[in-house]
Order: structure tokens, then sequence, then C-alpha cells
């Protein structure tokens, strides 16, 4: 039996792709974006008490460890959603983006030379002032470079929740495969692809645009 | 959870070509068979470009890209176009897998100090020599780490395998989620299911740091050298690779 | 850099709003609503194969020509997991096949013919539930085979296929492994016993398997469109494993008022067999069509 390549389904289906992608955008992005908010006082606190690091480290790695379909499956059992729940993906999602931005935090934050730390104080900054306009702005470019493979890897895991239900892209790969539809499942697969290449592209410039450090200091060693 | 325990050790469960054993050897049969191949292509390939430093676009090209690729797309259109079956199902697994190796062993041979290097040289060593007998070696940690990556992102995406009718842990969790949330078989089995696949990768991660570190070469380890490799023992960063299932 | 991080945090929250209109709110596929209509309104489902979501989709759309206010909420999965939505209120009305849906019920029921399972399923309805007419069109689980199976044993019927039992791989939905006329029949009505099960999602996959190959038998509806364009046979079952499958709407009670009625019986009248299995060909046609087409097509050809 051979797999139908109906190509005039794409112009006729734009609709059902918009919304498709849109819904996939919500479950994927937004928890990386709640994610990226909270791991930036939890990397501080794991930067600042080694106590806090000894504990979150490790349970970022077990986290991260575990396979999604394990976690989107999980999640009803934790925190009593109906089985068909836009949750389901979401807490997952947000739960590896922590996982790995936790990390980027502590190290990024932990590799801010001391003297630069001395140097603002003793110019008079405060410590929140000094955490938000020195520390953390010297962090950023790790903190996206986590943020980049956190929000790709969002956009590929989304797809999974299409197994038991919670659509996105992902359900146009499902009924594609149901009805022998090779084109709706390209489509599909190539906008996961392309958009993930787009967001990541995003944040690189992004993440470079509001360091112009980064960039003065390259152009000087040319 | 309750319900999902008893399911979970129902002595019934764990008997049988569909008893919980049976699934898990499956499952680490995927995988196994997954980072043999993607390994065997991987190493090679990544040594390569980085003992000559050329082709370097493919490490970040394929790192950033198959991140992106969403895993159940290639897999069901692999099986469509092909057939239902265990080929499909490995070659789009190995095609995750290679990214990941690839990185490692790049990053491992890259990484060897130069001092190294230009001493094996000077010692009269020609290229592929050096290749072989000082900078593989010396990458290995590097090289262990990017396969076990591979390995846990394997044992995530195998999970999907049940989709297309093929065994392993996912078999659970598909089955559990067609019985409905009020059978017995349903949700119940859905989350035992989902509990023995976290323990395995959890356990494998485990099983594998060791032998990360057992297999690194005790010149590694001397105090001289770790600061250098300390940062390399340490569990590979997922920036490296990420994640896609 | 205050006017780059501004920039890019336009940027960003530009990016989330035009995610959040795309599929803000309640993003469960396909939820669309047409609002409260004069008549009423109702939340209709379908389970995941595409039959039922076109029969939910004719549904949606003949109470939609009547004034009700209709939800689609489409592709819930199979019985055992929507069945949950109708008891709690998420869904209101499902088209349903009257054997499976009393079998689901009452797992020792024994009756086969179309009357008779009609009326024991009225008699073991939770409260809250109700069918209406039941048309005459019926779609079955069928056990079937290719043509050079067939050919090659002989296979007319489920009993001549009993022998060799023994070396098939039966393909067909995971949920048939407890279904009572699904595995357990097979074992319980003819004494069959495969050699081992694939479970596969109902569609394309069964047949591609089944053509392929990997399963020698395979558990494909009787309306499937493949099964005439692949030229494969459906095992007779004359032991009755199987029993009727009408079409029926089954419903909540409190949705039920006369326009509903009336619309849903005036399909059901105008549904048979052969229509059924005409639906399901234009669904498979290469260009695959939506359901929402091709249910107007024979919505405005049977005059509804």
């Amino acid at each position: 039996m051979n797999v139908d390549w109906p190509w005039p389904w794409l112009p006729r289906n734009v609709d059902k792709i918009v919304e498709a992608t849109g819904e996939h955008l919500y479950l994927a992005l937004l928890p990386v974006l709640f994610g990226l908010i909270i791991s930036i006082p939890l990397g501080w606190a794991a930067s600042r008490w080694p106590g806090v690091r000894l504990v979150i480290v490790p349970l970022a790695g077990v986290l991260y460890t575990i396979p999604s379909l394990a976690l989107i499956t999980l999640v009803p059992l934790l925190i009593g959603t109906k089985i068909i729940d836009p949750l389901n993906v979401q807490v997952p999602l947000a739960i590896y983006t922590i996982a790995l931005l936790v990390r980027s935090v502590t190290d990024a934050l932990l590799a801010v030379p001391g003297e630069v730390t001395a140097a603002a104080t003793a110019v008079g900054f405060r410590p929140t002032k000094r955490f938000l306009s020195v520390e953390l702005p010297l962090a950023i470019p790790v903190i996206v470079a986590g943020l980049r493979v956190a929000a790709v890897s969002a956009m590929s895991l989304t797809a999974v929740g299409a197994l038991i239900g919670i659509g996105g892209l992902g359900s146009l790969i499902t009924e594609g495969f149901r009805r022998n539809n090779a084109v709706e499942m390209v489509v599909a697969i190539v906008l996961i692809l392309v958009i993930a290449l787009v967001i990541d592209a995003f944040l690189l410039l992004a993440g470079k645009l509001i360091t112009p450090w980064t960039r003065a200091r390259q152009g000087v060693a040319k | 959870m309750n319900s999902a325990l008893n399911w979970l050790f129902d002595p019934a469960h764990w008997s049988g070509p569909t008893g919980i054993p049976a699934r898990i050897l499956e499952h680490l049969g995927y995988t196994a068979l997954t980072v043999l191949v993607a390994a065997a292509i991987a190493v090679p390939l990544g040594a390569v470009i980085g003992h000559t430093g050329r082709g370097t676009f493919l490490i970040a090209g394929l790192s950033n890209g198959l991140r992106a690729l969403p895993e159940l797309g290639l897999l069901t259109l692999l099986v469509l176009l092909t057939y239902v079956g265990l080929l499909p199902v490995v070659i789009s697994l190995v095609i995750l897998a290679l990214p990941p190796i690839l990185a490692g062993t790049y990053a491992g041979v890259r990484n060897v100090d130069r001092a190294v290097v230009d001493a094996a040289q000077g010692m009269g060593m020609r290229g592929s020599t050096v290749l072989w007998k000082v900078e593989l070696p010396n990458a290995l940690p590097l090289i262990l780490g990017g396969i076990r990556s591979a390995t846990l992102q394997v044992i995530a995406t195998a999970t999907i395998a049940a989709y297309v009718a093929l065994g392993g842990l996912g078999r659970f969790v598909i089955d559990g989620n067609n019985a409905g949330a009020g059978s017995p078989d349903g949700y119940p089995q859905m989350a035992a299911g989902a509990i023995v696949i976290a323990v395995l990768a959890l356990v494998v991660e485990g099983v594998l740091e060791v032998v990360q570190r057992v297999a690194v070469s005790p010149g590694l380890r001397n105090a001289s050298t770790r600061r250098r490799t300390a940062r390399i023992w340490r569990k590979p960063t997922p920036e490296l690779v990420g994640r896609s299932t | 850099m205050k006017r780059s991080i501004a920039g890019v945090a336009t940027a960003l929250a530009a990016t989330l709003a035009v995610s959040a209109c795309g599929g803000g709110g309640d993003p469960l596929a396909e939820d669309k609503s047409t609002g409260s209509g004069s008549a009423g309104s109702i939340t209709i489902g379908s389970a995941n194969f595409p039959e039922s979501q076109l029969l939910a989709e004719i549904y949606a759309q003949v109470l939609e020509s009547k004034g009700v206010g209709v939800t689609r909420k489409f592709d819930l999965g199979s019985r055992e997991k929507y069945m949950d939505g109708l008891k709690d209120g998420s869904i209101d009305l499902i088209p349903e096949y009257t054997g499976v849906l009393l079998q689901f019920f009452d797992k020792q029921a024994e009756q086969t013919a179309p009357d008779e399972v009609y009326t024991a399923l009225q008699g073991v309805l939770p409260d809250n539930l109700t069918v209406l007419d039941k048309a005459e069109a019926e779609d079955k689980d069928a056990i079937v085979v290719t043509k050079e199976t067939a050919d090659k044993w002989n296979l007319k019927s489920i009993e001549d296929l009993v022998p060799h039992c023994g070396e098939v791989t039966f393909g067909g939905p995971p949920e048939i492994q407890q279904r009572p006329d699904g595995i357990p029949g097979f074992k319980e009505t003819y004494g069959c016993t495969f050699k081992a099960f694939s479970a596969l999602e109902p569609g394309a996959i069964t047949t591609k398997a089944l053509l392929d190959g990997t399963v020698q038998a395979a558990d494909i509806f009787t309306t499937d469109a493949s099964i005439e364009a692949n030229d494969l046979v459906v095992l007779d079952d004359p032991k009755s494993n199987f029993a009727a499958q009408n079409v029926v709407p089954l419903i909540n009670k409190d949705k039920v008022n006369d326009t509903v009625k009336d619309a849903l019986n005036a399909v059901s009248a105008k549904l048979d067999t052969k229509t059924l299995q005409e639906l399901n060909a234009a669904l498979n046609a290469p260009d695959k069509p939506e359901y929402s087409d091709v249910a107007k097509d024979w919505l405005s050809k049977a005059g509804l």
C-alpha cells in the first residue's frame, strides 16, 4: 500500500495548520518562559549558597533524565489534572527548562570574576542593583545558550503529547499517519523544525543585541 | 497513586512475553542496538573531524538541526514509507543518537591538551597514530559522555516505538491510554509504565556514570590534570546536546 | 542596552501574543464552538478513527443547520477513554455502534441480532445517557486477511482460520485485547488463539501492516475503504462473535429536545451500510478531503 502525497491538502488546510501551530507554540513556549523566570532566582540561590547548590544541581540532573512520555503521563497523578490537559505537557516542559537553566544560571553567576563584584560594591552598588546591573548581564550569554537549547527541545518534545491526545502540530502528525497522508505529516515536521530553528536564531540574535560588550571585545580582538 | 503501585507490583504483570521484565529487555535491546550503530558511525566521523579540523560545520549544524526534529514525526513517517517493523524504528533512533556522540567525540579529540599531541609528534608518531594512540584515549571521557547522553536520549525516545506496534516500555503507556481512565488496565497501567521508564532511565544513567569514571585512563585521573578534566567528569552538560523526547 | 532589551522584549511579547491568539484559552484540538444557538447548545465528541469523526461531523452540521450551538471535541481516543467524558459532561453526544456499546456496559451480553441488541442496549445504559433511533448502517469489527492468505489457506470464514491461528500474528487496536468480542471472544467462540498480537491504530497503519505481511490477519472495520481498494477478504462470522453494530447517536438525556431528536433521527433514517462505505471511500480518496467537506456534500445530497 503506497503512502499518499496529496499536495492540494496543503493550501486547502491553511487554517487548520495555523491553528495547530498556534496551539503548539502555546504548549511549548509558555513553559519555557515560565521556566526561565523561575530559574533565575533558583540559580542565584544555588550560586550563593553551596548547600542549596548541593541539592538543586543533582535534583536537576535527575529530573532532566526522566523521559518525557513518563513525565507527561505522571502529571495527572501528581497535580490532579485530567488526562487530556495542556498542563500535562506544559508542566514537564517547564520542569525540563528549569532543570537545564538552573545549571546555566548557577554556572554563569559563579563565573563572574570576584574583582568585578568587588569593584561594583566599592563603587556603591547595593546587592540587588549589583545583581541586576552587573552579575546578571554578565551571565546572559550562558543563559541564552541554555535557553536556546530549552526552547528548541521544547518544540520537539511537545509533539510527543499527541500520543495521548494533547494537540499542537503533533496531532497533525498522528492524523496524517492514520489517514495515510504524508503531506500532512511532512508539513507538521517541517514546521516544527523550521520554527524551532527560527526561535533559535532569534534568541541567538537577541542575546547578542543585549550584550553589546561581547561584540565590542570581538571587534577589538580582530 | 495506589492503583498505579498495585498494577506495578501485581505479579501477573511480571511474567510472560508481555510482562514488565520482557518489556524492559526489549527496550534495552532497542537502545543498545541503536547506540552501537550510532557510535559506529559517529565516533569515527567525530574523531576525523576533530583531528583534521575540517567539516566542523557538520557538528554544529547537525546538533542544532536534529535537536529540533520531532522524533514522533520522523518515526511514523519512516514507518509509513517503509513498513511496520524494527528497521525504520532503529533508523530513526540512530539519527537521533548521532549528534550527541558526534559532538562528544569531536569535543573530546579537539580538547586534548596540545602539549600532549606535540609530545607525541615529537616522539615521531604520524597523524593517524596520534589519533589512535593519543587523541582518542585522551578524548575518552568526552566520548563516553556523548555516548551517555545519546543513550539517555534513546531510552526516552524508544518509548514512542510502542506507537508503531513495537514493544518496549512505551507499550504500557500506549495500551493503558487506550484502555480508558476507569479501567484497571487504563491509567494505572500508564502510570506504572511511566514509573518503570523513569526508574530505568535513572538506573542506566547511574551505571553509565560509573562506567565513564572507571574507563578513564589512570593518567587522566592524575592530580595535575584533574583540574582540566574536572569539568569533563561532570555529566555532560545539556548545553551540548539538549533533548528532543 | 536598555533599548535593545526593550526591543527584544517587545518581539518576544508579540510572538507570545500571536501564539495565544492561535491556541490560547482551551487548546484542545478542534475545540471550536459555534456559540449558543436558539435551540440550545451541545458538545459533540468523536473516537480516534476517521469514520467516527465523519459521523460526528455530520451530526454537528445537521444540528447547526437547525440552530443548535455546537462545540466539537474530536479525536478523543477509544471508547474506554471517551466514556469518562460522557459521564462527566465534557461531551454530550457521540456516534456509537449498538453491539460494542452493549458489550461495554454488559460484558455478558449475548444478543447479536440488530433489534435485540438495540433493545438490550436501552436497558443497560447509565441513567444520564440514552440512544436515539438506530441507523440501518452497520460497521462491524471483522477479521480480515489478504486475498493471498485467503487463497493459500482456503479461508471463507473465521472457522477456516482456526487451524492456522497458531501461526498468525494478529493486528488490531490495543483495546481489543480486553474486549469481550476481541481476543477473549475469538478464544471462547471459535477456540482461536493467535501466536502473537500487534497493537496498531485503526486506519492506514493496520491496513499497511496486513498488506506488508507484518500481521497475517487484522481487525479492520467492515466499512473501511481499504478493504475494497486492496482486495482484502472479510472472514465470515457464522457463530456471531461480532454482534450487530448499527450506528446510533449516544446522547446525554438533558440535551435531547425535539429539534435535536428530529434532526439526528432524520440522519439515521438516511444512513445505510452502502452509504457508509461510500462515505469512507470518499474520505480515503487520494486528495484527502476534509471531514467537513465530505459531510457537507452528503448532507446536501441527502436533502438534510
